[in-house]
């Protein structure tokens, strides 16, 4: 299958040229053409900001729903349909800050989508202010003393969430992050890729060459399944490593431990409520001897 | 104590338990409602209570009639107090014609034996001679039921029933505690310290007890409901249990969510995959979902919103009543769209009305709001079965055409809803201003275009309305204006007066209000409305859409329900 059949006709694409959101983009229609996947039956969901834009470039599902909720609408998509390849993306500040807490609870719920989350470090929408990622002593128009909060690390909270897919991967390795992606995609359970992504515009200190000089990928030898070791490897701050991090391929999913899918897999809209089951239902409401 | 009572009541008993949270009173409640339904009684039972788990006090009214029942009263007939702080919580209920059957500690040093009735009943003495005093709860159940003569064969297979599930050792001492209870009752009768002469109805055993919390959960099945999330809030969450307990039998996912914002956004995302989804939440955890409900208005993606009002602002009285989120309801969610709100009035309303949510908001793509509050939500009685025979689950899903576009600018303003995975198109909904494939767009004509189309639908939900029912006198010259929970109440009241020139309007649809209502009001020389809020929420929206000012107005705000009695002075007070 081509790229070809994700491209929307005529866009306008609102990005600043030389945004890390392009290669992400165009990495992840590989990665859904690759393993098959068809627009039809796939939903792109997203929150609001910059790469939440990312589904009005994609010839697919959409829903571009609200600031940080995108995790709780994917959820109840997919387990509304289980068919459906249900992808949620958003940038940092949605998924971490307006929406840290599903986000959360949406790794303790596990179903079965994917998160993919476009980590530049910065506010770009709102023009420049810190982001839950902003590393301490980044300098903003509001942060003017420079960040002093401690930044948030969705792959540690992942870890210790015990989700059962985290990854971290980078714009600007297409080949890696595109391998990566649709190890997520087909990862059965909620998959977890934070991708570092430059802003051109308003984060100069997070760079192509920062993120270049500041990344290393996990050894081959890295043991996936450690959950103590990927802990640890995600805590790691002089230099940030890329690659899977940690699997945990042994959790239930949502939509399977949701009641009524045990026997029967058609999603909602194919089945009728039943008039009679209700009918006697309610004859119980007669407390009759 | 007055050992020469005779106690002749009519016809109509209002029975109260009170005492505190964890003494087992809401068990009393739930076996002699139905142990009184199961002999053949109307009875109608309602509660308030305080937010804590154990402690503080609690009562339950319970009355039984030979006529059908549906409103709360305030008088006490048998008042049975099950700790010393129990009467001092219902004092204000209490009066000569009151009897209280009690143990001898529970009545404290204030109780006035000159003017009031005490009948000693040894409740906690019974118990632990049988084992435990935890039985006294079952032995007032016995004793209750004796009074009223039911056979001990009834109550004794409900209460067999009831404890099913706990050891034998448990089942046979509370069936000894319901015997005991009932010879205690008995004794009464036969003793004739009390007599009492209400008549039963065969007619009643193919009848349903109900409350409104089952009424709403079981309209949301009728209704094809087959998501719920929510957040547990009082008075809501029974909503949320009932259907969980039922999921498997119905289709139905029912999930706890994080907060009131995730299930309100889970509700819109089942939606938009063609779930029939809904949330169930009070005051507080509905203001969280008001940008979700924004976001259904946006996406024209339908919705079903049980609010259960209690009393606000902020946390409020979180186990009380009150009817003072109407406002909350109307303009919640930035920007403009349609919505409609549903408010029911008898129990049954809350079935058929949350029915008809479901249809209503899957064919006009809108918000639709039942608005509930505590007294509804914890009342219960005995009503005619449900009729099912209408009732329709219509589903508006289209398979879409590979050209499909979410937003297509209609006459109607209805655009047909694909969801995705259902046909060669894509489905594609955004919360920014979209142009009619459902892409975000800044043009400001499209915008204009786009907002008109949204909002002819609200003219189109004008010409769906419910009517309001008219209670009394085509000829009336007064008029009685409610909404919601207080139907009953003011109807009994309504009743009470004894006039053949009042008549009671009630609005089952508050939002939007019919065309009718103008004509309604202006017919009358005088008009009142009664609502359970401060500042006349109903009357002010009247007055927004027609102009019509009700002069008079009854309000009640203390975090109870109006009584029966209390309507009946008011409103004898203002029409005389």
């Amino acid at each position: 299958m081509g790229t070809q059949i994700f491209d929307m006709d005529n866009i306008d694409i609102a990005w600043c040229p030389g945004c890390g959101n392009f290669p992400i983009l165009q990495i992840l229609k590989q990665a859904l053409a690759e393993l098959e996947i068809e627009p039809t039956n796939l939903v792109l969901v997203s929150g609001i900001g910059q790469a939440a834009k990312i589904p009005h470039y994609f010839k697919t599902n959409v829903f571009n729903g609200l600031h940080g909720r995108a995790l709780p609408v994917a959820t109840a998509i997919k387990a509304a349909n289980p068919v459906l390849t249900v992808i949620a993306e958003s940038g940092d500040g949605d998924m971490y800050g307006e929406g840290g807490n599903h986000f959360l609870h949406t790794i303790r719920r596990n179903p079965n989508i994917t998160n993919i989350v476009h980590n530049n470090m910065v506010y770009g929408l709102t023009k420049g202010q810190a982001s839950p990622t902003s590393q301490i002593g980044f300098r903003t128009p509001v942060q003017v003393d420079g960040v002093f909060l401690e930044p948030f690390d969705p792959l540690a909270v992942a870890i210790a969430l015990n989700a059962g897919f985290v990854a971290r991967a980078f714009a600007g390795d297409g080949a890696q992050t595109k391998e990566i992606l649709k190890k997520a995609i087909k990862h059965k359970g909620y998959a977890l890729v934070d991708i570092f992504q430059p802003c051109t515009s308003f984060n100069k200190l997070n760079t192509y060459q920062w993120f270049k000089e500041h990344t290393y990928y996990l050894e081959d030898l890295h043991d996936h399944y450690d959950r103590n070791e990927a802990f640890k490897r995600a805590t790691e701050t002089e230099k940030l490593s890329l690659g899977i991090f940690y699997i945990n391929p042994d959790k239930r999913t949502f939509e399977e431990n949701i009641s009524i899918y045990q026997e029967n897999q058609q999603p909602l809209y194919e089945r009728k409520p039943d008039i009679g089951k209700l009918h006697n239902l309610i004859e119980t409401f007669k407390i009759a001897d | 104590m007055d050992t020469n009572l005779s106690f002749q009541k009519k016809d109509d008993l209002s029975i109260v338990l009170c005492g505190q949270a964890g003494q087992g009173i809401q068990t009393v409640e739930y076996l002699l409602t139905r142990i009184f339904k199961l002999a053949g009684y109307n009875v109608f039972a309602t509660k308030e209570y305080m937010s804590r788990i154990r402690g503080g006090i609690n009562s339950t009214e319970i009355r039984i009639s030979s006529r059908p029942v549906h409103a709360s009263v305030n008088k006490i007939d048998i008042l049975i107090p099950l700790n010393e702080g129990a009467i001092r919580h219902v004092e204000e209920r209490i009066s000569p014609e009151t009897i209280t059957l009690a143990d001898e500690e529970t009545i404290n040093k204030d109780f006035d034996h000159d003017n009031y009735t005490y009948v000693e009943v040894p409740f906690t003495k019974t118990a632990s001679d049988i084992g435990n005093k935890i039985y006294s709860n079952v032995v007032a159940v016995g004793t209750i039921a004796g009074l009223l003569g039911v056979e001990l064969q009834t109550i004794s297979k409900y209460v067999k029933q009831f404890f099913s599930a706990k050891s034998e050792d448990v089942v046979q001492e509370n069936l000894a505690a319901a015997k005991e209870g009932f010879n205690l009752g008995a004794g009464l009768v036969g003793s004739s310290k009390i007599n009492i002469d209400i008549s039963r109805d065969a007619a009643i055993k193919d009848q349903i007890l109900l409350s409104g919390t089952e009424a709403v959960a079981l309209g949301a099945i009728a209704g094809g409901c087959n998501f719920i999330s929510a957040y547990p809030m009082s008075p809501s969450t029974g909503v949320l249990t009932f259907l969980a307990k039922h999921a498997k039998d119905f289709d139905i996912i029912a999930e706890q969510a994080e907060d009131e914002i995730a299930a309100i956004n889970m509700a819109i995302g089942g939606w938009y995959a063609s779930a029939r989804a809904m949330v169930t939440t009070s005051g507080g955890g509905f203001a969280l979902m008001t940008e979700g409900l924004s976001l259904a208005g946006m996406l024209e993606i339908p919705i079903v919103i049980h609010l259960a009002q209690r009393p606000g602002p902020a946390t409020g009285l979180p186990t009380r009543t009150e009817q003072a989120d109407l406002e909350l309801a109307l303009y919640a969610g930035h920007g403009e769209f349609p919505r409609i709100i549903l408010a029911p009035g008898k129990i049954e309303d809350g079935f058929y009305l949350t029915q008809k949510a479901f249809n209503l908001a899957d064919k006009y793509q809108v918000p639709v709001f039942i608005l509930t509050d505590q007294y509804f939500i914890d009342s219960c009685h005995n009503t005619a079965f449900l009729d099912l025979s209408n009732m329709k689950i219509e589903k508006h899903i289209v398979k879409t055409e590979a050209d499909y576009e979410r937003y297509k600018i209609t006459a109607s303003g209805i655009s047909p809803r694909g969801i995705p995975g259902f046909g060669q198109g894509l489905v594609a909904v955004d919360s920014d201003e979209h142009d009619e494939a459902g892409h975000i767009t800044e043009d400001l004509d499209l915008r204009t275009k786009m907002v008109n189309k949204r909002l002819r639908k609200f003219e189109l939900l004008k010409k769906d309305v419910i009517q309001p029912e008219l209670v009394g006198p085509e000829s009336y010259k007064n008029l009685v204006v409610c909404w919601g929970s207080t139907y009953n109440i003011i109807r009994e009241a309504v009743k009470n007066l004894g006039r053949n020139d009042v008549a009671l309007l009630h609005f089952k649809q508050v939002y939007p209000l019919p065309e009718e209502t103008m004509d309604y009001l202006q017919r009358a020389e005088k008009t009142a409305v009664v609502e359970n809020n401060a500042s006349a929420q109903l009357a002010k929206l009247i007055r927004l859409n027609t102009g019509f000012d009700i002069e008079n107005r009854i309000l009640k705000y203390n975090g109870l329900s109006f009584s029966v009695e209390e309507l009946t002075e008011e409103l004898n007070g203002l029409l005389n």
